[in-house]
């Protein structure tokens, strides 16, 4: 205990413990690297740090709850505010449970923008991360370079639903919005010049400078079986050699007809997953690709026909007595799934983002869980940071790629 | 007259539904003989209370108590290396009970498997952190949202709310706006409950807007100087909600059929 006194003030964020000579420091809430309200609590023994408690819950807003107090409709909105840096995958995530619920399928049109605005996403928090991660090792012109590009991709976010982080771009049963006039050439030329600044500015920054080799080579390192257990997926479960990615082994929307591949590495340590995030956005380039051309093959049709859950578009509730009709059941009483229960997991920028729905054939969901990367990657830091030294602890927080909108939900 | 809202369930409910109204299930099979969940089934053996397959995921029932020897089978003998979420459901106003559920992941397969169990009120469940480490914080969860308590887990504590709070959220007799205790916590916790009579409780309420409050909101177009008094001594109206209420309604007016046309 420290004993305050005008001589030694009392330390706000240190405690001092004499008698096993080791020092707690409290990191966060409010620390810049933190990536949100992370609290840590660090037992450390000279540098080396021999106990790490992560304590979350400073972002608590009750998702979970709000669900089963909201129709399926009001809800989506409230998914944005998950993982706030690629709110469409949440909001995907969670649609794709509701239609596997509902047993629809969204037209092919729909399922084309949808995975185009999943990509462009991915891309989106790609960015993000290797420009704080940088930024938090030390590296400050990569986060300029590359929240430029990501301003880039935020326009054509905005250009397609109006809003820049929280975008709420899909519905249930497909999109609310054909791609406007002149998206696709935009596209191409981001495609283009993303492609280029990845080569030519983040890797040439990055890759083989000393300094960052230094500060992530053999920092975090996990193994296979541990990143399994507990529960590590997307790049950080590929990063410790396992090749597993939802996209191609479960699936959904279009990934089953694109060509595009899965990059694994073996290192099993913070170098080797951001050399998977850079290897990932060459993929995510790719696959938009491939996508562009399907685009103007598709029918004009955006949301699935499902009279029982969905309305009707705008032009036949406007002209037809019994379109309206459901039309006004369905805002004012919300869909009405079967009974039963669903798990559906998607391939998130961040990892494995899956919503449990326990539906009870009532308008509001008896139970949702959603099942965040974030919160098991949080989870994970008690064993990472042990044995580390505290100079790495914010190379290790950067490396997980947490979103504390996901974690405390 | 007020409208009757059950104690035991105060989360959100339609207010129409018609009476005939039959919720349809989703489809449940029977598990495909010479499938992969197949062999699951077989090697759970006597685990299994009930098996089927629902939206392309194998359900199998157990019992509560047998759960760690249950997981350990599938972790060892079924490849089951990952257990990618657990939580409970509220079954207490029906049945009186939790339903827990632990979605577990084979990625050799790339198969999926929930493995679904049910204690009653004050029953602890046994953790499964030693086979795993997922479950950490996830049981951490479930007993923060639900109170149930998981034996043997290493550091059985609240995760997201605060240690000192009371209640657990996730509860379906736990109202959306937070409870007696919810409106008083941060009163008591920046001033202390001494402040209780001066204050008053917090007000939850998402709707309410304060058109006087001019330290949190501006006021574009009207400016006036930070927390200034711009009420010009009228009182604040409590909030008011519409009650649906027949106007001039006179029940001998009507006329009631004696048959039915």
């Amino acid at each position: 205990m420290q004993q305050p006194n005008k001589l030694s003030p009392f330390f706000e964020n240190l405690n001092f413990e004499r008698d096993d000579n080791t020092m707690v420091i409290n990191f966060g809430p409010q620390h810049p690297s933190a990536h949100g309200q992370l609290r840590l609590v660090l037992e450390l023994d000279g540098e080396q740090v021999v106990k790490a408690y992560p304590d979350i819950g400073y972002l608590h807003r009750g998702v979970e709850k709000m669900a089963e107090n909201m129709t399926y409709n009001e809800f989506l909105p409230t998914t944005d505010r998950l993982d706030y840096i690629a709110s469409t995958s949440n909001n995907y995530a969670y649609a794709l449970a509701v239609e596997k619920l509902l047993g629809i399928e969204a037209p092919r049109r729909a399922q084309v923008i949808r995975t185009m605005l999943l990509e462009l996403n991915r891309i989106i928090s790609h960015l993000f991360f290797i420009a704080t991660h940088a930024l938090d090792v030390g590296a400050m012109s990569v986060f300029l370079y590359a929240f430029r590009e990501r301003e880039f991709a935020m326009d054509l976010m905005e250009d397609y639903c109006g809003a820049r982080l929280t975008h709420s771009a899909v519905r249930i049963g497909g999109v609310p919005l054909d791609l406007p006039a002149g998206w696709i050439e935009n596209l191409v030329q981001f495609c283009a010049k993303v492609e280029h600044e990845i080569e030519h500015t983040y890797e040439a920054l990055l890759t083989e400078n000393r300094i960052w080799k230094m500060r992530l080579e053999d920092v975090g390192v996990i193994s296979a079986e541990d990143a399994l257990s507990w529960g590590c997926t997307g790049p950080m479960l590929r990063g410790s050699g396992v090749k597993w990615d939802i996209r191609k082994e479960e699936p959904y929307e279009l990934y089953s007809e694109l060509d595009f591949d899965i990059p694994v590495s073996d290192r099993c340590d913070s170098y080797g997953r951001y050399r998977l995030y850079m290897a990932e956005m060459h993929e995510s380039i790719k696959i938009l690709r491939q996508l562009m051309p399907m685009y103007s093959k598709t029918e004009p049709q955006l949301m699935a026909h499902a009279p029982q859950y969905i309305s009707a578009p705008k032009e036949e509730i406007m002209t037809q007595n019994y379109a309206l009709m459901q039309h006004f059941v369905l805002v004012t009483q919300g869909m009405r799934p079967p009974k039963g229960e669903v798990y559906v997991a998607t391939e998130s920028p961040k990892g494995e983002l899956g919503f449990y729905i326990k539906s009870e054939g009532e308008p509001y969901a008896y139970r949702l869980k959603c099942r965040a990367p974030s919160f098991f990657h949080t989870g994970l830091l008690q064993d990472l940071l042990v044995g580390t030294y505290i100079a790495d602890v914010v190379t290790i927080i950067g490396t997980t790629n947490i979103v504390f909108g996901e974690v405390d939900r | 007259m007020r409208k009757y809202v059950p104690k035991d369930n105060v989360q959100g409910k339609s207010y129409y539904t018609d009476r005939f109204w039959v919720a349809p299930r989703v489809p449940r099979t029977a598990v495909e003989e010479g499938s992969h969940f197949a062999s699951v089934v077989e090697a759970m053996g006597a685990f299994v209370k009930e098996a089927y397959v629902e939206i392309g995921q194998l359900v199998i029932h157990i019992d509560a108590t047998q759960n760690l020897e249950a997981m350990r089978l599938l972790k060892e003998q079924c490849g089951y290396t990952q257990c990618s979420e657990q939580s409970a459901v509220d079954y207490l106003a029906q049945d009186g009970e939790f339903e827990l559920f632990y979605q577990l992941l084979n990625i050799t397969q790339a198969a999926r498997v929930r493995v679904v169990c049910r204690i009653k009120k004050g029953e602890a469940i046994e953790s499964i952190v030693s086979l795993y480490k997922s479950a950490n914080f996830a049981e951490r969860e479930i007993f923060d949202m639900f109170g149930i308590k998981i034996n043997n887990h290493p550091f059985l504590k609240r995760i997201i709310m605060p240690d000192d709070w009371e209640g657990h959220p996730l509860l379906k007799t736990y109202p959306l706006h937070g409870d007696e205790f919810a409106s008083w916590y941060e009163v008591d916790k920046i001033f202390g409950k001494e402040y209780r009579d001066i204050i008053g409780p917090e007000n939850r309420d998402q709707s309410r807007i304060d058109r006087y409050d001019t330290k949190r909101f501006s006021r574009v177009g009207y400016e006036v100087p930070f927390g200034a008094d711009i009420s010009e001594g009228e009182k604040e109206n409590p909030i008011e909600y519409s009650e649906t209420v027949l106007v001039d309604y006179n029940k001998d007016a009507g006329k009631e059929l004696a048959e039915r046309k």
